[in-house]
């Protein structure tokens, strides 16, 4: 496998060749169309805060900067609202890419630090294999414990509850159905 | 006309009142929706995040259901509907994945079953003449931006029902009830969607943005045809903000004079009534 150094305003990021064609044979997208246009980026407002623009993924996953784009902040403020592969002038489904660098930097386990994307995802579709559904007050309790920060919300969860949108009978049957799923699905979950 | 319902895991708690508009809405039409018996969830907004097989048969599985009623679907949630809409796509057109959601989900597909939004059967299966036929209290005045969110045109190929840079069928429909829709540029442009507990700083300044050019637009209230939209826009406003978010749903059953729509926009943590009574449609 070809490996080699980049030397970016980032630092130094280790390619690895065989990153792209990973990447692109999952995503199932052209990657190498990409001429950075920048019009993904300029109708991106979540990943304002990452620390690449979409575009910038984009060229970090044409230079194979593995390790770059996995633990990047990006992937995980992409919401897939899909206005970046609607604009694309090369029919590149930019979500469609983030989803796929999101399954393996969760396959792998890794994160940026701080991110609690992969906690919130991995409780979510624990929700799912024990019952079904999402039990949205489950789910929120949960992930406030998980995380230590119970009292953020506080205020906003008791206006919820009084206003009868967090009940908070769960739904304890089990679905069988569901439970195959999990077990044929490969990887996490 | 009878159609299978699929109400998702946000319509049964922090969008219930969606669910009990849109049952009312449809009821008042002659719609009949029968809930899916069994449905699960359809995976969003993590199962595409972290498994490709997950997002799928997830997916696949409640279609696999909706096939056994031979109904079409009809979904509220644009989270939902997008979802199960893209599965349907890929098993539609890509023999290979139509394959893999097969074994998946454990059925056979047979593609004889279409998904709906809601939404999209008000627009095109009803129709806004009918809808303005059913009126009895006109929004007369009453000054909206219709918010459509991400999910609901994109992507096009998945689901052509409306223009997925400027759709118009929400604003078509405001102005059947007798609203005045107002032309502002987002329309589509992302509330955050599920990144509200894990980045919720993120998510407020979105809805900040959002909120401040449907006030410069001059809107009296937005219009959302989603959980996770209208959550978003009331949950993470500005605190000095208190501009009311509708369903569509729910200004359908204003309009069309429901005794049930003061018991839904109780529900909103923005109160929408002092609006209303300003404009005559609330006691």
């Amino acid at each position: 496998m070809a490996t080699a150094t980049l030397h970016l305003p980032a630092g130094e990021i280790t390619v690895d060749a065989a990153f792209r064609e990973e990447v692109a044979r999952l995503s199932g997208q052209p990657l190498e169309l990409c001429f950075q246009c920048q019009k993904c980026a300029s109708g991106c407002y979540p990943t304002q805060e990452g620390d690449y623009t979409p575009n910038e993924i984009m060229r970090l996953i044409q230079y194979g900067a593995r390790d770059a784009v996995l633990r990047s902040r990006t992937i995980w403020l992409c919401t897939s609202c899909e206005t970046c592969g609607l604009r694309c002038p090369n029919g590149i489904r930019i979500a469609e890419v983030m989803d796929t660098l999101k399954q393996m930097a969760a396959a792998r386990g890794i994160a940026p630090v701080g991110e609690t994307g992969p906690l919130f995802h991995n409780l979510f579709l624990c929700e799912i294999r024990a019952v079904g559904r999402v039990h949205e007050t489950m789910l929120m309790l949960k992930y406030k414990l998980k995380t230590g920060n119970l009292f953020a919300d506080m205020k906003l969860g008791w206006q919820l509850f009084r206003r009868g949108k967090l009940p908070l009978v769960p739904r304890l049957k089990k679905d069988p159905a569901v439970r195959r799923i999990f077990e044929r699905a490969g990887g996490q979950g | 006309m009878q159609y299978s319902y699929y109400p998702g895991c946000s319509l049964e708690a922090t969008g219930v009142e969606y669910n009990l508009s849109t049952r009312a809405v449809a009821g008042a039409l002659g719609l009949e929706l029968v809930e899916l018996p069994g449905w699960t969830c359809c995976g969003s907004s993590s199962a595409h995040a972290v498994n490709k097989d997950l997002a799928l048969g997830l997916a696949a599985h409640n279609i696999a259901l909706a096939q056994e009623q031979g109904r079409d679907l009809v979904v509220p949630c644009s989270a939902c509907y997008t979802r199960l809409c893209k599965a349907d796509h890929e098993m539609r057109h890509d023999p290979a994945e139509k394959a893999r959601a097969e074994r998946l989900a454990g059925f056979s597909y047979t593609g004889k079953i279409q998904i709906y939004s809601f939404l999209e059967i008000v627009k095109d299966r009803v129709g806004c003449d009918e809808v303005a036929r059913a009126v009895r209290k006109p929004l007369t005045g009453l000054k909206v931006a219709c918010y459509y969110g991400c999910l609901l045109v994109r992507p096009p190929e998945v689901r052509p029902f409306d223009r997925a840079e400027d759709p118009t069928s929400l604003d078509e429909l405001a102005a059947a009830l007798g609203a005045e829709p107002v032309p502002w540029c987002y329309k589509t442009t992302c509330c955050g969607a599920g990144l509200s507990l894990t980045r919720p700083e993120v998510v407020e300044q979105l809805v900040a943005r959002l909120l401040a050019a449907a006030r410069e637009a001059g809107a009296d209230a937005l219009v959302t045809a989603c959980p996770l939209c209208q959550n978003n826009l009331e949950m993470r406003r500005p605190a000095q903000e208190g501009i009311p978010v509708f369903y569509f749903t729910e200004l359908m059953g204003l309009a069309f004079g429901l005794e049930e729509a003061p018991g839904w926009l109780k529900k909103h943590l923005v109160d929408p009534f002092p609006l209303l009574q300003r404009f005559s449609l609330a006691g």
